[in-house]
Formats: structure tokens, C-alpha cells, sequence
């Protein structure tokens, strides 16, 4: 091992910091600390001082290295932010498909760089508008998609061979790709000329964002599928974002945001190899990532920067990789949602701002920074331009993207995210002796973990201990009034009208038949995608396609832990 | 004479996922010394009004971020008055905008909780209100 600090220097630090506690203590009765203990926002203790003893140990060719390089602590790409900035990509969905084709176009007139997809609730638990399990839902959190008919009006004027798209859908994450790949064919799109992004991250709908409909086994099996196909006919497509932020936002630590992310990652890696026979480097290229921009700047650098060396050792050491490529935790971020504040609302504008600037220094590729009402609704135009203008003002002005992994070396950052890192490996490997993920979640054992957290978080803040701004502290004046969106009621009435048209123009026997063969492919483990293709084609709706896994592989409930 | 304790039925009404606050809620109100029975997420109104009087609660706390509060939350204490079971006080919360405050009282709900509630107000507030039934 090569010695980051020659001896001399770790002994005039060792000396200097001595010296340093003892004035410390001599001052503590005129100049004592404000509180005994110092931690983050996840309660992780920091010291007041760290120094080149806290990274002795550091190896910098095996530790740190340069971008593009292994471990990527730096960066996957060589050329950082100077090479290509990160994607501006706003999560936009809205009433009814055409309300959000609106929106993405004004994003993208307005400098955004990608598109992000939010749908309403029934169409994330694959749902049609008229289920009376939707009422009072449609487009009241996103776009309501119940058939193909919508999904082309969603992509109007979107050139889907320019502009790639994410998907934040998971159960019917199958159907609503089949509909890009039926949309793209319909422009004269090749499959292998798209790119984008679905969520399809089961695993952290089990543990923390209870978007569910069928039992864990099945649901990765389909995720499977999804990889496959991908790898073999859409190359350009991130098959599965592996998603940390809702585990975050359900109220984890960083750490276990970082662990269970991580730990998510290599379940979905060992299924596609051992039911798909596919080898590690046809796939895993294709597997993103996707985090929490959460308040605490620091903590959240460090937990990108660990994330990329972990991912690549997990790669590297336990899948055998060989393509550097299959090495890369590329990301999405979004700021922390759950660290906005109803009141107050203004306010929301500089923490996005501080949190975008945590992750564009923690190298992130892609961003969607919160708009300032989005704690109250769905974002008005004009808080969505702001919040834009927010990553743009961090590209452009500030210069933080000069250079790459501006950090590193830093003796608190480096041992912040060493620490972290060896925290997550603890995680990671307690999840390994229970068996795996899915085990994991059969105990309870995340979703416990997450709610010890959430409750932890909740009583220091009513006992003052954490600060929020405008709520346990600061709290008086400034609750300005903000124009907040409403969903119109019409937009129900007007999307159950357009699915009840759809189905009495469509080929009823055509969709019967595509159904019947769906189901057969979900039983003989056939790849249900090309049979969701042409079902969508033939206007199969979302929930047609989810009724027939529900009816295979049943339907999963919560177990309700707290 | 031992009091009878609270019993409380936290609840997630439709498809919304978002379940931290009603989380966080069961398990203050556990510490507060209530009865808890949390349905866990995805509960129809149904499902909740005859889960509330099988269990036979004093009060049902509904949580809901998704914006369907307008429909779910009365909808609930309607099916609770179809059947008999008007004396169970509803309360609800989430993200739910303040002008829909009026519509949702008028319809019975009893108190609304937002972000930034303490969970001792929220507590304190099913304490004070609250008489056990029998």
C-alpha cells in the first residue's frame, strides 16, 4: 500500500491537532460548544475537526484515483461535467395527456434536456381511469394513461429519436414501455434509435414506496424480462432505475438509502443472470441508479461519491465484470421532496438550490430539482421555471462544474464518505446472511429499519433537536399565500369518456387473443414484452394488461408494518 | 375503575403509497397508550368503514397525499353513517389544501392535520376530544 501522507506530515498533524484539542478544552468555559453532539440530518455524529489522520489510511490509486477510472469515486466519465453537463430533467404528469404534453414542451422551449414522466396513481397500480378503485385519483398526481390512444398524445411533437424519456412507473412498467416502443414504431422510430429510462424498481415499492400489485418473486421476474429485452432489441434503453430516493423520502438515513439502493441492485443483477442465462456485461451497462438529494450537503456528496465505489467493487469482485461500463452507478437525483416545508413556502426555493449543488458535487447525470409548491400540489408553471433555472444558474454561473470532483482530498469528505461506505457494506452484508432482498422484506427487516428512522427524525424534530426552518424554528411571519394548482374535476369525466371510446372502436377479439397469449407467456416464463407490444397496439388498456398479472401471479398486500 | 383505552384505526384511503406519516402517527399514538390498528395502504372507503366497526374504534384517522382526500374522506364517514356507526369520530391529513378545510368539516370530518403538526397536538388534540365508548 502506498502512503497518501508521508510520515512527517501525519506527525506534524498529529502534533498540531493535539495541540489544537488542548487550546479547545482551555476555552471551553469562555468558548463551549452550543450542543454536545453535532450529527447530520440522518443523525450520523460528525467531529469538529478532521485532519490527514482520518484518511491515513487511504491508498490513493485503490481509494480515490481519477475520473473514469476504477473505483469511479471521481466520475464515471473522464471528461466530468466538461465533457457533457448533467441532463436537466424535470418529472412533469398532470391531468390528462394533453395537459402534460403542454407542460414538456414548455420545458423543453425553456432549455430542459430530457423528460421525465409522472403518472396518477391508477395508472401506477395499473388501474383504468373508470376502475372504481380510481376514483377521485385521475390526473390528480401525474398523467392518466389508460390506453395507446393516450400515450400518442402524450409524445405529440415530442422527436423521440432526439429526446430520451424516463418513466417513473413500476408495476405496469412493462405495458406503459411497450406503449413508447409502440409509439416510437408509429413515428417511424427504430427501437434501437430510442433512449430512456423505466423505474421498474419493485424492490424499493416492497420496502418503501407501496406501489405494489404483485408478490415479490413475479415482480422481479418481470423486471427480468424488461432487461432482457432491452439488452437484446432497445440497447439505448436504461431497462431499470434502481431507486433509492422513496426509500429517503419514507424516512431512511442516508446510509440506509445508500445500503438498500446497493443491496436492491444485486438482487436484480442475480436474477437476470440466473433466470435469463445472460452474461453481466450484456446488462449491466443498462442499469441506473437513481438518489435523494437530501438537505445535508455534505453527507449527501459523500453518499454519491461512496455509492459509485461500492457499485463498482459489488461489479467488479462479486459479478466478475470485465466491460468498464458494467462498473458505472450512473444516476438520476431529485432534491429531497420531504425536506420542503408547507410553510413558509419561498424558502423551498434555496433548499433545492443547496440540494441540486450537493449533487451535481456529488456527480450526478441527470436532475430534477423540486419546484416550491410542489409540498402543496403539483407545481405551477411559473414554480417549475424557477426550479429549472435553478440547475442552470448551478451549470452555468457558478462555475462549481469547472472542474471534476472539486472535494476530493478533502479530509472530511474523504473520511464522511469512507465512513458511509463501510456503514453500507454492514447493511449490505446483513442482507447477504438473511438470504437476499426479498427475504429481507419477508422479515420486515428495511421496512423496519426505515420506520425506526422516520420516527426518530419526526421526535427530534417536535423536541427541537433538528431544525426545520419555518416550522420548529423561525416560525413566525412570512406564510405568503402561493397560487397552487388544482386538477380539475372535468379531467376525470373527460379521460373515462375518451377510455370508453377507445374500447368501442377497438378490436375487441384481437385484444382477447392478445391477452390469452400475455397469459400464456406469463406462465409457460415466456418474455411477456413483445406480447405486451402487440397488446397495447390493438388498445389493450393498463388495466387489461395488470388484470392478467394479477390473475397469474397474484396480488401482493401490504403487511402494514409500523 | 380502569379506563377503557382509545382505540384508533390509522388508515390509508385508495391508491396513494405515500405512508410515513401514518406510520410515524400509529406508532406516537402507541406510545400515547392507545389501541392502534394500522390497514396499511390501499383500503377502499369499504374496506376501512368495515374494518373500523368490526374493530370497534373510537376514532379513524385517514391519511392521503395523493389529492383524492375530496372524494375518500367523506365518502368514508358516509358509509360509517349508512351503517350506524356515526359515533366514530373521523380525522384525517396529508396534503390537503386549506380550502378544501370547509367541504371536508361540513362533510364530518373532525379535525384535518397537516405538515408541521406536532405529534403531541395531534395527540393531545383525540385526548381531549375523545371519551372512549362502550
Amino acid at each position: 500500500m502506498n502512503m497518501y501522507f508521508f510520515k512527517e506530515t501525519l506527525k506534524q498533524s498529529s502534533d498540531l491537532t493535539r495541540k489544537w484539542e488542548d487550546e479547545v478544552r482551555r476555552s471551553a468555559g469562555t468558548a463551549i460548544e452550543q450542543k454536545a453532539r453535532w450529527s447530520t440530518v440522518s443523525d450520523l455524529e460528525i467531529k469538529p475537526l478532521y485532519t490527514p489522520e482520518d484518511i491515513a489510511q487511504t491508498d490513493f490509486s485503490r481509494d480515490i484515483g481519477v475520473p473514469g477510472e476504477f473505483p469511479f469515486l471521481r466520475g464515471n466519465q473522464a471528461t466530468g461535467y466538461r465533457g457533457r453537463l448533467w441532463t436537466f430533467r424535470m418529472f412533469a404528469g398532470m391531468g390528462s395527456a394533453k395537459d402534460t404534453n403542454a407542460r414538456w414542451h414548455m420545458l423543453l422551449k425553456g432549455g430542459q434536456t430530457g423528460l421525465s414522466t409522472a403518472f396518477d396513481f391508477p395508472t401506477l397500480m395499473g388501474y383504468d381511469s373508470d376502475s372504481p378503485k380510481a376514483r377521485g385519483e385521475c390526473g390528480r398526481c401525474g398523467v392518466a394513461i389508460d390506453t395507446l390512444e393516450d400515450f400518442l398524445t402524450l409524445m405529440e411533437g415530442v422527436p423521440m429519436d432526439r429526446v430520451t424519456t424516463s418513466m417513473t412507473i413500476n408495476p405496469p412498467a412493462t405495458v406503459l414501455w411497450a406503449m413508447y416502443c409502440a409509439a416510437a414504431e408509429h413515428k417511424g422510430v427504430p427501437l434501437t434509435g430510442i433512449g430512456g429510462t423505466i423505474q421498474n424498481d419493485m424492490l424499493k415499492e416492497f420496502i418503501a414506496q407501496k406501489t405494489f400489485m404483485c408478490p415479490p418473486e413475479p415482480s422481479i421476474r418481470l423486471i427480468s424480462d424488461t432487461v432482457e429485452f432491452g439488452a437484446k432489441h432497445v440497447p439505448k434503453w436504461n431497462t431499470i432505475s434502481i431507486s433509492g430516493y422513496h426509500i429517503r423520502e419514507a424516512g431512511a438515513t442516508a446510509i440506509q438509502e445508500l445500503a438498500f439502493t446497493l443491496r436492491d441492485g444485486i438482487e436484480y443483477v442475480e436474477d437476470v443472470i440466473r433466470r435469463k442465462r445472460l452474461a453481466v456485461d450484456e446488462f449491466a451497462p443498462r442499469l441506473s441508479f437513481f438518489f435523494n438529494a437530501h438537505i445535508d450537503f455534505f453527507e449527501e456528496i459523500c453518499k454519491m461519491r461512496a455509492a459509485r465505489r461500492i457499485w463498482a467493487k459489488v461489479m467488479r469482485d462479486r459479478f466478475h465484470a470485465q466491460d468498464p461500463r458494467s462498473l458505472w452507478l450512473r444516476f438520476h437525483t431529485q432534491t429531497a421532496g420531504c425536506s420542503l416545508t408547507a410553510q413558509q413556502p419561498y424558502n423551498n426555493v434555496v433548499r433545492t438550490a443547496i440540494e441540486a449543488l450537493a449533487s451535481v458535487m456529488g456527480g450526478t447525470q441527470s436532475l430534477h430539482t423540486n419546484s416550491l409548491d410542489e409540498v402543496l400540489a403539483l407545481p405551477s408553471d411559473h414554480a417549475v421555471e424557477i426550479a429549472l433555472r435553478t440547475q442552470q444558474i448551478i451549470a452555468e454561473e457558478t462555475g462549481v462544474a469547472n472542474t471534476i470532483d472539486p472535494l476530493a482530498g478533502s479530509y472530511f469528505v474523504e473520511a464522511l464518505t469512507n465512513e458511509m461506505e463501510s456503514k453500507a457494506w454492514e447493511y449490505i452484508e446483513k442482507i447477504d446472511a438473511m438470504g437476499g432482498m426479498i427475504a429481507a422484506i419477508d422479515k420486515g427487516f428495511p421496512q423496519m429499519e426505515i420506520a425506526d428512522a422516520a420516527y426518530r427524525f419526526q421526535t427530534a424534530i417536535d423536541a427541537g433537536e433538528k431544525v426545520m426552518v419555518g416550522v420548529n424554528k423561525y416560525a413566525t411571519g412570512g406564510n405568503y399565500q402561493i397560487p397552487v394548482v388544482e386538477i380539475d374535476e372535468q379531467v376525470e369525466v373527460g379521460q373515462i369518456e375518451r377510455l370508453r371510446s377507445v374500447r368501442r372502436r377497438r378490436d375487441s377479439r384481437a385484444v382477447r387473443r392478445d391477452l390469452d397469449d400475455l397469459k400464456q407467456a406469463c406462465k409457460t416464463g415466456e418474455n411477456v414484452m413483445p406480447f405486451c407490444i402487440d397488446a397495447v397496439k390493438d388498445m389493450a388498456t393498463v388495466q387489461e394488461i395488470c388484470d392478467v398479472y394479477r390473475e397469474v401471479f397474484g396480488e401482493y398486500r401490504d403487511p402494514g408494518l409500523y | 375503575m380502569t379506563e377503557r383505552k382509545i382505540r384508533i384505526m390509522v388508515a390509508k384511503p385508495g391508491l396513494d403509497g405515500h405512508d410515513r406519516g401514518a406510520r410515524v402517527l400509529a406508532r406516537a399514538f402507541r406510545d400515547a397508550g392507545f389501541e392502534v390498528i394500522y390497514t396499511g395502504c390501499h383500503q377502499s372507503p369499504e374496506q376501512i368503514a368495515t374494518a373500523a366497526i368490526q374493530e370497534d374504534v373510537d376514532v379513524v384517522g385517514l391519511s392521503c397525499l395523493s389529492g383524492a382526500h375530496r372524494y375518500l374522506f367523506p365518502r368514508v364517514v358516509e358509509l360509517l353513517k349508512g351503517r350506524g356507526a356515526e359515533d366514530i369520530t373521523v380525522i384525517g391529513g396529508g396534503i390537503i389544501p386549506e380550502a378544501d378545510f370547509p367541504s371536508l368539516y361540513e362533510a364530518g370530518i373532525k379535525a384535518i392535520f397537516t405538515p408541521g403538526a406536532k405529534l403531541d397536538a395531534i395527540v393531545d388534540w383525540i385526548r381531549t376530544t375523545i371519551v372512549p365508548r362502550n
